[in-house]
């Protein structure tokens, strides 16, 4: 079998939309700014050709005049025309300021580079510009045209050289981590050097913080050259510059007050547009996304799961204290795509129910929405989750917060995530107690002492006053699984709890759940792509595959006789399966890969990987029961591989025998 | 044929064949000067050879050196002490022109697919790299990268589309094309597959045996994952904190383990047969082997005897060397 993949259908990113520029588009300030600055360019450059007055022509009955026919912004003290002046000199102020930004942004952004690449030249140029950076940039310059003379441009790339240093501080971490990608290793490996690196893999991933930087910093160009001007260190007397002429006009702030808006707008506006770039430029793309749902797409939530509650059939028999019944559970994106369709499941008090599955089959998605924190835009679209008796899908924000962490907790795969850096894990243990079980302080702490020695936890007390970066991964899960049972929870939802462990600490773990399941009669939903932590730990489970159950029962009976193809595939794929004596030459695979919820077929959704089947599979498939024990399997032919006892056949030819076959039946 | 017999054609054939890589008592610190003289080393005297043609395992548990051990082979990773070769030269302290030189026949293929190509770049301007840095014309890069792109099961086109347009057991497969695009000899996969989803694992196992078969390529397969790493892996050697622990013929390492450690870790995987693992759970359980302490080994000792069932005084006082225990090196007093 030769494993052909078609990669993922996803519009092909144009060079547009790689650098950044739909963003300036889309946002109208960037828009405004960027059409503000070309018209500016452009009329200065096409000046001589349409200003209606030379820069030095005077018009001495017009001094000190307002906006008139003949002098659209008026004239200045010498009756020159502030219009035709404006625009004269705005091509060189812009100019100009270009060269710092081209200085500045290139050395900074050269040095960070270079900084980023090796260890020692990061200690030399960062002693460097720490240096420049306590160097007084004002009275440099002014020594620089006391030396000199007004030489602007030089003046403007000094500038730049010394803003360098603050921009080398800015890339410095991003080039770092550019530096440390795994791409960089695999071109250092191919024998690519530092200075090939520099410019193919890490120039690239600073573009955005560049562009970004070279808005601002031309900005600040501008300011500056104009503050120049403005105390005299401008260009040459009769050529016109805008901070000359801001000075002269505050000169005549009394007599003629105009004389200072037409100079001054002008330079609010460029440098208001710089900035606006800049800001649209370096807006993040995912900046908005929030990982909670907003208020009001909770109560629509809310209103459209009781809706979806109100419309299923009433529960029949209320259920035990501590029982969770999942009935037809569906969940989906707002206004569309289903991720999750038809999920029923029970789990008893005290035992553990194993949701299992490839990444993309909705395991952690049916695992969230038991606490209602499903992600922003994902919501419960049908069905029910019944605990003790009360429907999940269809409460309110405010009856989840009273079960959440009371009734049911949540452990999640990377226990770092549950811990705050900044506390010590004494002060967030004592402080979830203190709110779950309104203890008071001292009582929390004792509680807080015996949740971590309950958890295998041998030097609690210094535990407690460790913060969470002192302590290793297994530690920190412990941690997280003592925060969890803070609240005395009946049912922990634990999302891949050990995936991020060592094996080692992953059967402590494993263990340390088995115990606390057994002395508190506990429940558990663990979300897991490891069959063997099933094996180990799970009493029941639901295997998962494209949003929907397609087996369920006892783990003894699905594990040692899978009836599902999917399930059948995922053992005869697992290595875990085999000792060195009897590993085969080649593991079985599944051709091609899960699909997109967008392209899950009316019929059997497994079906176009599967090695059974047939015409019977492109109708919708029920889960019915299989047979054995009290398990379920969604299958058409599953009674028909039981009766023949066929399993999932590893391929026996290598994929290169294949090709040659093919090849030669092609020649 | 019993694997006995295996492993001792292996041995002869070994004793003819000079050794693709040797590592010698490989000693890697982190930092500089003075600070890495004190720091624990990260390595610390790590010892063995892969023959041509050969896989080698390299397990332990994260941060027991391992990934360290990949990277001062593939020149990513300064090197405190020993030395490493390859195919007769030493390579220890090659720099990128050296390396260059090397004729791309030391690769690698390295844990995150995500992060492991520049997303920035097309596939093929990934692909290739390698050849473009050896000279290759561009037509034919292109036209080498189509064909290891079809060789890896991807179709032709795929040259022109960028990493984010893949899946992950997709992209994985590209790095195997991306190492094997210029002939390697031996090829470095740190946690190649660890990532991966069980289908798509078993794809790229399947595929980094075929190629092996296909080419007579010699990995050094590090990974966290023992069941892994024997399905691909000739001998097996076993880390903890920087030190071999245990190494010998995968078979014998995984099924009848001589380390506390190794016995530990053997244990702890667990297997997706429901009566089976409660058995091993139990064993595991009997081992008596304690929860790993924050705190590191007293530095003249075993690492590993703060969590060893069978420490005696000896253990935290003298390190154990390796020595001959059947087929395998056992660094233990006791084995």
């Amino acid at each position: 079998m030769i494993p052909s993949i078609t990669p993922t259908a996803t519009p092909r990113k144009t060079a547009l939309a790689k650098f950044s520029g739909h963003r300036l588009l889309t946002s109208p300030g960037g828009l405004a700014g960027a059409v503000w600055l070309a018209a500016l360019v452009a009329a200065s450059l096409t000046a001589p050709w349409w200003l209606p007055y030379k820069t030095e022509d005077q018009d001495f009955t017009a001094v000190l005049s307002g906006p008139s026919a003949a002098h659209w912004l008026g004239a200045d003290e010498l009756g020159r025309d502030l219009l035709s002046r404006i625009f004269a000199s705005a091509a060189g102020t812009l100019g100009t300021s270009l060269i710092t930004v081209i200085v500045g942004v290139g050395l900074g952004t050269i040095l960070a580079m270079t900084a980023a690449a090796s260890d020692r030249a990061e200690g030399i140029i960062s002693r460097v510009t720490e240096i420049m950076m306590s160097l007084p940039g004002t009275v440099i310059i002014l020594a620089v045209i006391g030396a000199v003379g007004t030489n602007i441009p030089l003046i403007m790339a000094i500038l730049g050289i010394l803003i360098s240093a603050g921009i080398y501080r800015v890339m410095l971490g991003q080039a770092k981590s550019l530096q440390s990608q795994l791409y960089v290793d695999a071109a250092k490996v191919d024998g690519v050097g530092t200075l090939g690196i520099s410019v193919r893999h890490v120039l690239p991933g600073l573009m955005n913080t560049v562009v970004v930087q070279s808005a601002l910093i031309f900005a600040v160009g501008m300011l500056i050259q104009a503050g120049l001007a403005f105390i005299g260190f401008g260009p040459p007397i009769p050529q016109p510059s805008w901070g000359g002429m801001i000075q002269s006009a505050s000169q005549h702030v009394y007599d003629a007050p105009w004389l200072m808006v037409p100079s001054g707008a002008v330079l609010a506006l460029t440098v208001l547009s710089a900035n606006a770039i800049g800001n649209a430029l370096g807006k993040s793309p995912n900046a908005a996304a929030s990982h909670l749902p907003s208020a009001a797409i909770r109560r629509k939530r809310a209103a459209d799961a009781a809706a979806a509650a109100a419309a299923a059939p009433a529960v029949e028999n209320a259920p035990a204290a501590g029982q969770l019944s999942v009935r037809g559970l569906s969940v989906g994106v707002d206004g569309g795509t289903p991720l999750v369709t038809d999920v029923t499941f029970d789990v008893a008090p005290g035992t553990v129910l194993g949701l299992v599955g490839e990444s993309g089959c909705g395991k952690t998605m049916t695992a969230v929405s038991l606490l209602g924190l499903l992600p922003s835009g994902v919501s419960v679209t049908g069905g029910q989750i019944l605990w003790n008796g009360k429907n999940l899908a269809s409460a309110t924000e405010k009856d989840l917060e009273g079960i959440r962490g009371r009734d049911i907790a949540l452990i999640s795969q990377e226990p770092m995530r549950a811990l705050d850096p900044m506390f010590t894990v004494g002060y967030q243990l004592t402080a979830a107690i203190r709110r779950l079980r309104k203890a008071g302080k001292a009582e929390a702490r004792a509680a807080a002492l015996s949740l971590l020695e309950k958890v295998g936890i041998v030097d609690a007390q210094r535990i407690l006053k460790s913060y969470p970066h002192q302590i290793s991964g297994g530690m920190a899960q412990r941690v997280a699984i003592a925060l969890a049972l803070s609240g005395k929870p009946r049912l922990l939802v634990a999302d891949e709890p050990t995936t991020a462990l060592d094996v080692t600490v992953q059967a402590e773990i494993l263990s340390l759940l088995r115990s606390l399941v057994k002395d508190t009669g506990m429940s558990v939903v663990m979300v897991t792509h490891d069959l063997g932590v099933v094996a180990d730990i799970c009493d029941n489970v639901a295997v998962m595959y494209a949003g929907q159950v397609v087996e369920g029962g006892r783990t003894a009976s699905i594990l040692d006789n899978p009836r599902h193809p999917y399930t059948l595939a995922l053992l005869a794929a697992d290595p875990h399966a085999n000792t060195a004596h009897d590993m085969p030459e080649r593991l079985a695979t599944i051709k091609g890969q899960v699909p997109q919820p967008k392209d899950w077929p009316a019929g059997c959704r497994f079906a176009a990987r599967c090695q059974f089947a047939g015409s019977a599979c492109a109708v919708p498939v029920p889960l019915l029961p299989s047979g054995s024990e009290d398990g379920e399997v969604r299958c058409v032919k599953a009674d028909e591989l039981a009766v023949e006892g066929l399993g999932w056949l590893a391929t026996e030819v290598p994929t290169h025998r294949v090709l040659e076959i093919v090849e030669k039946d092609m020649a | 044929m019993s694997i006995d017999t295996v492993e001792l054609e292996d041995a002869e054939a070994a004793l003819s064949a000079p050794a693709m890589l040797e590592v010698k008592d490989l000693v890697v610190r982190y930092g500089h000067g003075r600070k890495a003289a004190s720091a624990p080393a990260a390595v610390d005297g790590v010892n063995f050879t892969i023959r041509p043609g050969e896989t080698v395992g390299l397990v332990g548990e994260s941060g027991s050196g391992k990934s360290t051990i990949g990277k001062a082979i593939l020149g990513l990773q300064k090197v405190s002490g020993g030395s490493v070769s390859f195919q007769g030269s030493d390579i220890t302290h090659a720099n990128s022109s050296r390396r260059q030189e090397l004729g791309g026949e030391l690769r690698a293929v390295f844990q995150d697919p995500n992060s492991s190509l520049n997303p920035r770049k097309t596939i093929g301007a990934s692909l290739a790299e390698p050849l473009r840095v050896r000279g290759v014309a561009a037509a034919e890069a292109r036209s080498r990268a189509e064909d290891m792109l079809e060789r890896v099961g991807l179709p032709r086109e795929a040259v022109d589309r960028y990493p984010s347009q893949f899946s992950g057991g997709q992209r994985q497969r590209i790095s195997v094309a991306r190492a094997l695009i210029c002939e390697p000899k031996l090829v470095v996969c740190d946690e190649a597959v660890s990532a991966l989803d069980l289908s798509t694992q078993a794809q790229v196992l399947n595929l980094l045996a075929d190629l092996r078969d296909e080419r007579g390529l010699s990995y050094l397969f590090i990974a966290h994952d023992i069941s892994v790493v024997q399905f691909l892996a000739q001998r097996v050697v076993v880390l903890y904190r920087g030190q071999i622990m245990e190494t010998g013929p995968a078979a014998a390492v995984t099924e009848s383990p001589k380390h506390p450690f190794t016995q530990a870790l053997v244990a702890a995987s667990p297997v997706p047969r429901p009566a089976e693992q409660a058995e091993r759970r139990k064993l595991r359980e009997s081992l008596g082997v304690r929860t790993a302490a924050a705190v590191a080994a007293s530095a003249g000792g075993c690492p590993f005897s703060q969590r060893c069932p069978l420490a005696t005084d000896l253990c935290t006082t003298e390190r154990p060397a390796l020595r001959s225990v059947g087929q395998s090196g056992v660094a233990c007093h006791y084995a």
